[in-house]
């Protein structure tokens, strides 16, 4: 299944939905990325991620509550589904196993 | 900071995005845009922000946010149709008043409307018959006389274009060459009929699809003094003996039938009894500058190209061949051009055209007439609808409440008015059917123009308008009712705002006014310039003549049969009727001073018959014949413009001008008089002296009671001179009315849309006035009780429909007269001021029927018993 990869931009949202954890909504995402990756990260490439990430079922989504900010409009909070777990989990082990078979790499050289 | 909260983004985006978004993901996506919106408000500025806003809607244009098709939603209508019938009918029913306004309104003015649509489609389908006609194409001239600005467009050219065309041009496929002019006499055993053929070349029957009926195709054009009849012609002719073979005196030439040709269908533009070899025009003789390249007058070329093709494109080698003939000529240029074959009939009035021609102008007018009408009954439907919305504001509440949804309200309100413009055009069709006839009969070449004749296609256009007309009638109120919010409907229906759009309301009343006063004023006006035309002192008589066309005759030999009727006074002969549009020039010269002037040639009975007065000299005195003239009779114009003994009358006899190559004498000047008609300025005229011009009249005075009977014994005197041909006389006030007759067509038109539009526009002031009334009942009955007087009451009823009548006549007297004074009238060189009294008197009228409409009603309502009205709720 061609959905199941995680790509690399996928894989950040995704930890950040997690880091997130119950304020996981597009604009917040947004704005956690930014402070991570330094980069500014467009409301319409978050967006459209999220909506392929919840195709692939990487994650869930509900409607919060109605508020007055956002001219009454309501939030769609994202949840990391135990699909999305799993797919974390497993693209941190393949990278751990990669570093690991790294030789005699270490970071005090170029210090 | 306040304000920042207050800035909100641009309203049309948002409705784009929700448009367009599909549901699920909108609410999220429109927050998060509002969100970044009141950030970049902060952080930006508003205008900023807002442009932000809009790109960022453009670019979540993507495929997986776009909504799919919602076929569903659209098979609700289909599956409603029966609903919305069932309400439409219902609601038909339970308003009478209204149904039968809107629908006899929108009846009347489609009936105008499918007028149009006929006539349009006669005129588009001209020619259609032709297998070849999008690669036809026929060659037209323009020409330009040295020393003249004004260029000259003819639909002729010479036959040279048809002998040397095809080698300018490669890409031709064929060409033909047709000349008009022969008109005669065709003698068979069976007797003599008059008939009138074109010269056609060989290619004639390969460009034109006239099947051939009897003979070959390939040779039945090709030898002099061969002739092809149509069917018709053929029977007339031979009855149903077969004439392949058989010849026919024509005049005096003898001519060989070698086919016959299917009867020309009626939407052609070119007609014709029988077609004439082109050889035999050669071979006759008929014209020694036939082959010559400024012999533009009569003949007609006509090409075919194996595909379509751009006219321009071939334009720069048609332009070189022109130059090249040009070369020759001293007088005149002469440049071709082609025309496609459907722009013949539809490309406006070109000079010498062969069959019918219209003006596009004329059909935008047409159109423009027609919708104007319609546009003023949709008004009506619109006013009404929304004008008792209250009334069904309630059932559009429930169906809201029920699951409607805006697009089915609008769709139920589209479906009805529709249902309405469909019923309506069941009535339309039958006064439709009643105006086909009466617009026949408006002008006497119009069946020759249009048959209107019900087709499939006429059909269809028909249904198309009512449907047009149902949506453009439906549209505002439907989109007025399917905002209505179900709740404050439901909770209190009085509270409803029906007269929120009092003031759209208000403007469609006085556009409808101004319409039709502009209409009755037009008409009035018109009318009045018409008639003035008419009695117009044309500066010579014109009473109690009658003029006879001589069709070849001797002058002598009827006149002397016709002055033995008792009543016939006078009788004079000449070349051509003055006054009637007609003009004939021929080359003048005084002294170094020559030009082209404006000639009649009567005899000397012709100026003292008609009353023309001498300002110097007398009559002819001398009676040459033919080529022997000597004398001339000249009018005011000619002096002046030639200077002619410094324009003194006296002293102008005896002097010696030139024309046509002779030297003629003056021997008396007229008074000026109008030679063209009112249109044109008084230009130098003369009068030579001449008997038995071909294509003269006989001019015969009457003095009788009893007209028929004189008409008769001129009938009988013609008959006993001439046996073949009709006798074509006419008075000459006749005459007159018929040089203008176009004036009068389209006095009746605009007077009969001006009638459609005061009653349309008096429909919908009724109903208007019947509803306000109705709603402001209980209104009056409290002013009543509480000691309100009835003048008093009627005054506030009427006042706010009669300012708006006063409205429409302020803005549509000063527009009429301005066109008149500014458009129509420049036109014509002499015309009588535009009286002001008719055109107040036409406003006077419409005024006091709107008057009779609102008087009517208020006072009704001014009358009622208040202790009933107001018992009864």
């Amino acid at each position: 299944m061609k959905g199941a990869n995680l790509g690399e931009f996928e894989e950040l949202v995704l930890l950040t939905i997690a880091a997130l954890a119950s304020e996981a909504y597009s604009v917040a995402i947004c704005d956690e990325l930014e402070k991570y990756t330094g980069r500014a990260a467009k409301l319409g490439v978050v967006h459209s991620v999220l909506n392929r990430l919840e195709d692939k079922g990487l994650a869930k989504s509900r409607l919060g509550e109605a508020t007055s900010t956002r001219g009454g409009k309501r939030k769609r909070f994202y949840e990391v589904s135990h699909t999305g777990k799993v797919a974390l989990m497993k693209a941190k082990e393949m990278r751990e196993n990669i570093w690991r078979n790294i030789p005699g790499f270490n970071l005090e050289g170029s210090i | 900071m306040k304000k920042q909260q207050q800035a909100a983004p641009p309203k049309w985006a948002t409705s784009f995005l929700r448009w367009y978004c599909r549901p699920r993901l909108l609410e999220d996506l429109e927050g998060d845009l509002n969100e970044f919106f009141d950030r970049n408000v902060q952080r930006k500025g508003v205008r900023r922000a807002r442009l932000i806003y809009v790109i960022d809607v453009l670019k979540f244009l993507r495929p997986y946010t776009i909504r799919k098709i919602e076929i569903f939603h659209f098979f609700i209508h289909w599956i409603m149709i029966g609903s919305y019938l069932k309400t439409s009918r219902r609601s038909l029913v339970r308003n009478k008043l209204f149904s039968l306004i809107n629908i006899i309104g929108l009846a009347v003015s489609m009936s105008v409307g499918l007028l149009v649509i006929a006539i349009l489609t006669d005129l588009k389908s001209y020619d259609g018959f032709q297998e070849k006609k999008d690669r036809l194409y026929r060659v037209i001239t323009t020409t330009t006389e040295k020393g003249n600005a004004n260029e000259m467009k003819l639909a002729s050219t010479s036959v040279k274009i048809g002998d040397r065309i095809k080698e300018a041009v490669p890409a031709i496929e064929d060409v033909t060459v047709i000349r008009q002019g022969l008109w005669g006499d065709a003698k068979v055993n069976k007797g003599t009929f008059p008939i009138s053929a074109l010269y056609a070349d060989n290619s004639f029957l390969k460009v034109f699809s006239f099947p051939l009926l009897k003979g070959d195709r390939n040779t039945a054009l090709k030898d002099p003094y061969h002739l092809v009849l149509t069917e018709k012609t053929s029977k007339k002719l031979f009855g149903d003996t077969d004439p392949i073979g058989k010849s026919i005196l024509i005049d005096t030439t003898n001519y060989v039938v070698s086919g016959i040709v299917q009867d020309v269908p009626k939407l052609s533009h070119l007609t014709f009894e029988a077609l004439v070899s082109f050889s035999t025009a050669d071979a006759r003789k008929i014209d020694a500058d036939l082959h010559n390249w400024a012999s533009i007058w009569s003949n007609y070329v006509y090409v075919t190209f194996p595909k379509k093709t751009d006219p321009e494109s071939i334009q720069p080698a048609l332009d070189r061949l022109s130059k090249e003939e040009n070369k020759a000529l001293t007088a005149r240029t002469i440049f071709i051009s082609l025309q496609p074959l459907k722009d013949i009939v539809l490309g406006g009035k070109l000079s010498n055209n062969i069959g019918p021609a219209i003006a596009p102008s004329m059909i935008w007018v047409l159109g423009g007439l027609a919708l104007v009408v319609i546009l003023s009954a949709c008004f009506n439907y619109t006013n009404l609808s929304v004008a008792r919305s209250m009334r069904r504001s309630r059932e559009v509440g429930i169906r809201k409440i029920i699951g409607a949804q805006k697009s089915h309200v609008l769709g139920q309100f589209m479906a009805e008015s529709v249902i309405i413009a469909l019923l309506a055009l069941l009535f339309s069709f039958g006064l439709f059917l009643v105006l086909r006839n009466q617009f026949m009969m408006l002008d006497k070449h119009m069946p020759d123009l249009v048959a209107l004749d019900l087709r499939f296609e006429t059909i269809f256009y028909f249904l198309l308008l009512a449907v047009a007309t149902g949506l453009a009638a439906g549209l505002l109120p439907a989109v007025f009712f399917s905002k209505i919010n179900a709740l404050t409907v439901m909770k209190d229906a009085s509270n409803f705002k029906i007269f929120r759009r009092i003031g759209f309301r208000k403007a469609l009343i006085v556009t409808q006014f101004t319409l039709s006063l502009i209409f009755i004023a037009a008409t009035l006006v018109g009318y009045n310039q018409y008639k003035g035309l008419l009695s117009f002192d044309l500066g010579f008589k014109t009473d109690n003549i009658i003029n006879i066309k001589l069709k070849g005759n001797k002058a002598d030999l009827l006149s002397r049969e016709i002055t033995q009727i008792p009543t016939v006074k006078k009788v004079s002969q000449s070349m051509m009727v003055t006054s009637l549009g007609s003009m004939y020039g021929e080359s003048f010269r005084y002294k170094m001073d020559s030009a082209s002037i404006w000639q009649n040639r009567v005899d000397e009975h012709y100026l003292p018959m008609h009353n023309h007065k001498f300002l110097a000299g007398s009559n002819f005195k001398l009676r040459p014949e033919e080529g022997k003239e000597s004398e001339i009779i000249v009018n005011q114009q000619t002096l002046k413009h030639f200077h002619i003994a410094n324009g003194d009358p006296q002293k102008a006899i005896g002097e010696v001008v030139k024309i046509a190559a002779r030297d003629l004498v003056i021997v008396g000047v007229v008074k000026d008089f109008h030679y063209g008609t009112l249109e044109n300025k008084i230009e130098p005229v003369v009068f030579r002296y001449a008997t038995d011009v071909p294509g003269g009249y006989l001019n015969v005075k009457v003095e009788t009671n009893n007209l028929a009977a004189t008409m008769e014994g001129i009938k009988s005197a013609w008959q006993k001179v001439d046996k073949v041909h009709e006798m074509d006389a006419k008075f000459y006030d006749d005459q007159i009315e018929e040089a203008y007759s176009q004036f009068s067509v389209m006095i009746k038109i605009i007077g009969f849309i001006a009638f459609l539009a005061i009653c349309i526009a008096s429909l919908g002031l009724f109903g208007m006035v019947v509803f306000t009334t109705e709603t402001k009942l209980k209104e009056i009955s409290i002013r009543k009780v509480l000691g309100a007087s009835e003048e008093g009451l009627i005054y506030l009823l009427c006042k706010s429909f009669l300012v708006l009548l006063v409205i429409s006549a302020l803005i549509a007297l000063p527009a009429t007269y301005l066109f008149f004074d500014k458009v129509v009238l420049t036109r014509f060189a002499y015309h009588q001021p535009i009286s002001v009294v008719e055109m107040l008197g036409g406003a006077f009228t419409v005024m006091l029927l709107a008057f009779l409409m609102i008087g009517s009603q208020t006072v009704k309502a001014a009358r009622n018993n208040p202790a009933k009205v107001l018992k009864s709720e």
